[in-house]
């Protein structure tokens, strides 16, 4: 039987339980954008876009989209209720500052020291970091989600990253598609692993040495 | 610049950027093409001029925006966050034709703002233990590790706002905003196009965004194209 990994959407939907109420988080591209699908509109959460946008709605109905009025993706985008827009400069004294609370994002490599990279490949076409060092550097909780291997089944999560840094010892927790982690001084303390995955099997396909958490691990199942 | 021009407004986009040289320095507002100086910068394509720095967080598309100017050969080197839309930059960057500083989009508009407002440098912990961070003094405060950033100027920025007023306040639309404001308060000479000119007194002075004290020259730009990068929209119900 071949292991079931976590889907794109079922990763989002596990992020999205590191959300409490009340709280104002940035969402990286890719993955980390479908985390807004899965926020309840009880949770009152507001999202910011590092190009100047605390409140971001859904995208808008057809025939409704602005070209005045993006997110950080370029993406058509709507206002929340009580939103506010800002400059570039107070969107990111906003973000360095402290003020938001969370940042999910994506990541090529992290390591056990919370070290992470994902904005350049060396000796491939380099597109820029954005605003990735800015959030990481700034955010009091950076959370990684991520492939827990390459396609080749190298592993990602690592001793010391390879690639070139977005920000050293900055994520907090990672959640792969294999398990979840917890970032700590001692190392990486596992909380959960999907089905059909041992403790030893999960540590085999991992370079960065591996913890049980104390409480125990639980089933990742989003 | 001695003489105060009675109008700062301009009747062509030619007209307000006549004094760009080659080899300048601007500053280009937007946030990919999203508040962008259209009509500014076709003008600059027209005009020829070359060898130019840009300091603007994208680089436009291949035919839109400063993806226009990349066309034409006419920027020598880019100051960016995120250039990944353009294949012509692309192309330009791996044959050597083209320099590019790559800055995180948040120490790029603190280093545009810090020019502005007349503070040389400053420390932000942004790119610490990163390649952005070598070679640059670096200091603890508190335990923790920052590193020193030089404020950036330019010749010329290039804005786009929505709104003028004919002393030259101005006030952007919805994200439009972006760089455009740090951006008028850090060249020699700030020209912004915008779509509508009110009448003066029309503006109530808590709305106003940037003073006019930094808007050199206007331009009514007519006919915007305003490009969409990303077209979303919801699923249709």
């Amino acid at each position: 039987m071949s292991l079931k990994l976590l889907s794109r959407e079922q990763l989002a939907r596990r992020a999205a339980a590191e959300l409490r109420a009340g709280m104002y988080v940035n969402l990286g591209i890719g993955i980390p954008t479908l985390v807004a699908n899965e926020i309840r509109p009880e949770m009152n959460i507001t999202l910011q876009s590092e190009n100047g946008i605390l409140g971001m709605g859904p995208f808008p109905a057809a025939g409704f989209e602005r070209a005045d009025l993006i997110n950080a993706g370029k993406q058509t985008v709507t206002l929340a209720q009580g939103a506010s827009i800002f400059s570039s400069a107070d969107s990111f004294a906003m973000i360095r500052g402290g003020h938001v609370d969370l940042t999910i994002l994506g990541a090529m490599e992290v390591s056990e020291q919370g070290d992470i990279a994902n904005w350049m490949i060396p000796g491939k076409m380099v597109k820029g970091m954005g605003g990735a060092m800015d959030l990481v550097a700034g955010s009091p909780n950076v959370v990684v989600v991520m492939q827990h291997c390459a396609p080749d089944g190298s592993p990602k999560v690592l001793k010391q990253c390879k690639l070139p840094l977005t920000g050293k010892r900055c994520v907090k927790k990672i959640i792969s598609d294999r398990a979840a982690m917890m970032v700590t001084p001692e190392g990486l303390i596992v909380t959960e692993i999907i089905v059909g995955l041992s403790f030893e099997e999960l540590q085999a396909c991992t370079e960065a040495r591996l913890m049980k958490s104390p409480e125990g691990i639980r089933v990742l199942n989003p | 610049m001695s003489t105060i021009r009675k109008s700062k407004l301009f009747e062509s986009a030619l007209e307000a950027i006549h004094d760009i040289q080659d080899g300048a320095t601007l500053m280009v507002g937007g946030f990919g093409l999203c508040g962008i100086p259209e009509h500014l910068i076709e003008a600059l394509r027209v005009k020829g001029v070359k060898d130019l720095t840009c300091i603007s967080n994208n680089a436009g598309v291949d035919d839109f925006g400063l993806g226009k100017l990349l066309q034409t050969g006419q920027i020598r080197k880019m100051i960016s966050s995120y250039v990944g839309e353009n294949k012509i930059f692309e192309q330009q960057f791996l044959s050597g034709k083209l320099q590019v500083d790559l800055i995180p989009q948040g120490t790029l508009a603190e280093r545009i703002r810090a020019g502005g407002a007349g503070i040389p440098a400053f420390y932000t912990p942004t790119g610490v233990g990163t390649l952005v961070a070598e070679g640059k003094e670096t200091k603890i405060f508190d335990g923790r590790e920052y590193v020193l950033e030089r404020a950036l100027k330019a010749d010329f920025a290039l804005i786009k706002g929505w709104r003028a007023d004919p002393a030259g306040n101005l006030q952007y639309n919805m994200t439009a905003m972006n760089f455009n404001p740090m951006m008028a308060t850090a060249a020699k000479v700030t020209v912004a196009e915008v779509e509508e000119i009110v009448g003066e007194g029309e503006m109530n002075p808590l709305a106003i965004h940037t003073p006019a004290i930094y808007v050199k020259r206007l331009l009514l730009g007519r006919g915007y194209e305003k490009r969409i990068e990303q077209r979303t929209v919801q699923p249709r119900a």
